[in-house]
């Protein structure tokens, strides 16, 4: 008998205190926090070119690709799962979109359907245990992050494949349309997609009545089962595309490429209020979510800060984010 | 019975005496000045519709919540508990309706949680905490084995487990709410004798329960809250049950309770012939009729739920067939039966029944979401239309459609559950202990709500341990026990509450 676990009796309340109450900090840090980390660095670095549209573009296409996997990670977690495997399976799809192109001589579509499945075969797995096998998705992603890895390194001689593909590439991330570059297309395309299917769609509000009370949505009708299998598939899909992103933008592939990105993927999903523990989830949260870690990047290396100072400060700013959006 | 509670003229001091104590959330009056007593070895109940203070009273004198004003003394020295520790320093303990219990833990470390015993170098002694979890359990005479893992338990010992927690603080105040809420009749039997034995102890104890039934059994007096007040305070041989739900509604109640013969149709809507489960149910037959309120009694373990669980698709069959509408019918998942126009209010409502952090509307449409689908999207203006109009017939007292439904009461929390599967416009509706935690005022609205379901034409399966209310609503009664029907009782032949006692507990009921 240490703590109470109910809270307090809930009566009609004046309108002023529902308003008041209605204000959520937890949903609503990552606007302000946004804000703050935008004007602080418009102010102190505007002499280094901080607000120049092609330093603020460069923010976009330097987080788009994390930007896209987040995407499909809000659905992930906002399901109760986790992946971790994410960044490796960007790597080995764009490894094997690279050897497609090049060794086997693919044509263009051809070799985006590669990609494409990579990233799939390694979603339906992971899908496939932690949905019908029922291992916790933690567990299963950790596992396949290593295989997914060994099998990138293992086709690819751990050395880098280089793209000639000049479409591919201007398609994938490296081309400009206008002022325009297609990374941010993509980006605003996979985004549109995400938020109206979490807000508007059957699939979506099942997705966060899973994560919230999965037994409870069992009771009402959900298949759960399904709709675990379906947001670790998409999740590998959307690697697999992130992946090719990463292939177009640096002109090759390479097992590397997104080593690491997991975590960058589940802080930005964290960091725009998406609940850890699931059931309550916001895209629009998440662009934020990694467009501010986008922007912390960019403003600290403008700052010449070395990379060392950086990492610190990254992490205290990420730490210092959720702290204030936690409940009192 | 008395309309102000008696004047404090004890000369011994009590155990606790609470004066004027006023409490608000969030600007809302939730206590008005509360005077409360309780004597030396005496079991007081506490009673009152939900929101009506009983649970704020106890979790300020628990050092749960700080009052706004007022005072109160704990054996004649006055007190101001700020944490749960303060009062357990007191002496004052409370067995919390949900259970404070880790469930990877065993019973001893969860005995001694945060108070472990020491050993050398600072170490945990295991066996001195399971030493002195077995001396507590054999001054309560009861008999748990202290290294068994919470969660292979029934809930019969959580409770126990608890109280075991309590007394090794050293309590002399015990506050139980609901503390039968989860038990079968033989474990409240066994509890009760507990209590007594407590109370000869010296033991003063608060009982908060919405059983009438208990309270007359087991309390010495009771005090009835109502919005926030106190209404009445009595010795229990002066009052009848009666009185007691006069002063806790506010209104009379006394023909909700009462069964009128209903004319049920001969056309059967559901037929189980042979239900077997791998684990508990041994060749279920019975038939339901259109119009037909069927109840479902039994003891706790004799295989009620898990046939509501197999019926609604939740559990799979191992042998056994299902006819709707004379039709054989494959029930694998809760979605099939949902299409075979099935519906199950189940027996957790906060487990099973609710998304708690999401909103009413949420709640209330995730059963729904397929027939709003257009293409996919969800029809979020016909969604509020059929919340809107739901939560206006069923009464349901809330601020707005998007407030999570973990801050509403019990009662109204219960009432979306049932609005929820009301909504999927269900021709056989299943209820598992639909009224368990739920103030009397609203038992009595889904009474009246089984009622005019079945009134449409509809049928019902209801399970209740309280057994004025299935006697209340059901035209016959099924006894269940060890996964088998072992009696089918017409509601004509029950002429007591006692004959259905009997039935339950085996003895047989008079021809």
């Amino acid at each position: 008998m240490t703590q109470s676990t109910s809270p307090s009796p809930v009566r009609p309340r004046p309108a002023i205190g529902a308003a008041l109450s209605a204000f959520d900090w937890r949903q609503n840090i990552i606007y302000i926090g946004f804000l703050i980390v935008f004007v602080v660095f418009a102010m102190t670095l505007s002499q280094k070119g901080f607000l120049s549209s092609t330093n603020l573009l460069n923010v976009f296409r330097q987080t788009a690709i994390i930007s896209i996997m987040a995407v499909a990670m809000t659905f992930v977690i906002g399901a109760g799962h986790i992946d971790l495997s994410v960044g490796a399976v960007a790597g080995l799809s764009s490894v094997t979109t690279a050897l497609a192109l090049g060794s086997w001589g693919l044509p263009l579509p051809a070799a985006v359907v590669v990609g494409l499945l990579t990233g799939l075969v390694v979603g339906v797995a992971n899908g496939f245990l932690v949905a019908v096998v029922a291992i916790p998705s933690f567990l299963v992603t950790l596992g396949m992050l290593g295989i997914v890895n060994g099998s990138a390194q293992w086709l690819s001689n751990t050395a880098p494949i280089p793209i000639q593909d000049d479409t591919f590439t201007f398609i994938f991330g490296s081309g400009d349309i206008g002022p325009i570059p297609s990374l941010l297309i993509w980006t605003a395309v996979i985004f549109a997609i995400g938020h109206v299917v979490l807000r508007k769609t059957t699939y979506g509000r099942r997705v966060l009545a899973t994560g919230g009370n999965s037994v409870a949505a069992r009771f009402s009708g959900v298949d759960t089962r399904l709709i675990t299998f379906l947001v670790m598939t998409v999740m590998g899909l959307t690697a697999g595309l992130a992946g090719m992103l990463f292939a177009g933008r640096l002109h090759s592939g390479r097992f590397e490429f997104g080593a690491g990105a997991e975590l960058s993927v589940i802080a930005a999903v964290i960091l725009g209020g998406t609940s850890l523990f699931g059931g309550r989830a916001t895209v629009i949260g998440t662009l934020l979510g990694s467009l501010m870690i986008g922007l912390i990047n960019n403003g600290l290396t403008l700052a010449s800060l070395p990379t060392s100072q950086q990492f610190i400060v990254r992490g205290l700013i990420i730490i210092l984010a959720v702290a204030l959006a936690k409940k009192r | 019975m008395a309309d102000v509670p008696p004047p404090p003229t004890a000369p011994t001091p009590q155990a606790v005496t609470m004066r004027g104590i006023t409490k608000s959330f969030g600007g809302v009056p939730v206590l008005r000045a509360v005077d409360f007593d309780l004597r030396h070895g005496e079991i007081h109940a506490l009673v009152g519709g939900n929101g009506a203070g009983k649970s704020t009273l106890m979790k300020i004198l628990a050092g749960v919540y700080n009052h706004d004003a007022g005072s109160y003394e704990v054996d004649g020295h006055p007190v101001d508990f700020h944490t749960v520790h303060d009062a357990q320093a007191a002496g004052v303990g409370m067995v919390f309706q949900e259970f404070s219990l880790i469930p990877t833990l065993n019973v001893a470390q969860n005995v001694f949680l945060t108070r472990e015993a020491r050993g050398a170098a600072g170490l945990i002694d295991d066996r001195e905490m399971e030493r002195r979890t077995r001396e507590l359990f054999a001054t309560m005479s009861v008999d748990v084995d202290p290294r068994r893992t919470m969660d292979e338990l029934p809930t019969a010992f959580w409770q126990l487990t608890e109280i075991a927690k309590a007394l090794s603080q050293r309590a002399r105040v015990l506050i139980m709410d609901e503390p039968t809420a989860a038990l079968a009749k033989t474990e409240t039997v066994e509890l009760f004798a507990l209590m007594r034995r407590l109370k000869a102890q010296g033991i003063s104890i608060v009982y908060i329960s919405h059983r009438m039934e208990e309270i007359f059994e087991i309390c010495d007096r009771i005090t009835v809250l109502r919005d926030g007040r106190p209404v009445m305070t009595a010795n229990v041989g002066e009052v009848t049950p009666r009185h007691v739900i006069d002063a806790i509604v506010g209104r009379k109640l006394e023909e909700t309770m009462t069964y009128h013969p209903r004319q049920v149709g001969d056309e059967v809507v559901l037929e189980a012939r042979g239900l077997s489960t791998a684990t508990k149910l041994r060749g279920i037959d019975f038939q339901l009729r259109r119009g037909e309120v069927l109840g479902l009694a039994g003891l706790m373990g004799s295989g009620r739920t898990e046939l509501a669980r197999v019926l609604f698709g939740i559990d799979g069959l191992q042998s056994g067939e299902l006819l709707i509408q004379g039709g054989p019918v494959r029930i694998a998942h809760p979605g099939a039966a949902m299409a075979n126009g099935i519906a199950l209010i189940p027996e957790d409502r906060r487990a099973q029944g609710l998304i708690l952090a999401h909103g009413v509307r949420e709640n209330f449409l995730l059963p729904l979401l397929g027939r709003l689908s257009r293409a996919g999207f969800v029809d979020d203006a016909e969604g509020d239309r059929r919340t809107k109009t739901f939560i206006s017939r069923l009464s349901i007292q809330l601020r707005s459609m998007a407030q999570p439904i973990g801050t509403l009461s019990g009662g109204n929390q219960q009432k979306v559950v049932i609005a929820k599967w009301l909504g999927t416009e269900p021709r056989i509706l299943i209820m598992d202990e639909p009224t368990a935690g739920v103030d009397i005022g609203t038992k009595g609205e889904i009474v009246g709500m089984i009622r005019a379901f079945a009134n449409q034409g509809n049928s019902v399966i209801i399970i209740s341990s309280e057994l004025p209310e299935l006697l209340a609503v059901s035209d016959r009664v099924l006894i269940l026990r060890d996964g088998a029907v072992e009696q089918e009782l017409d509601r004509g032949d029950i002429l007591h509450e006692e004959d259905l006692h009997h039935a339950i507990q085996g003895v047989g009921v008079p021809a």
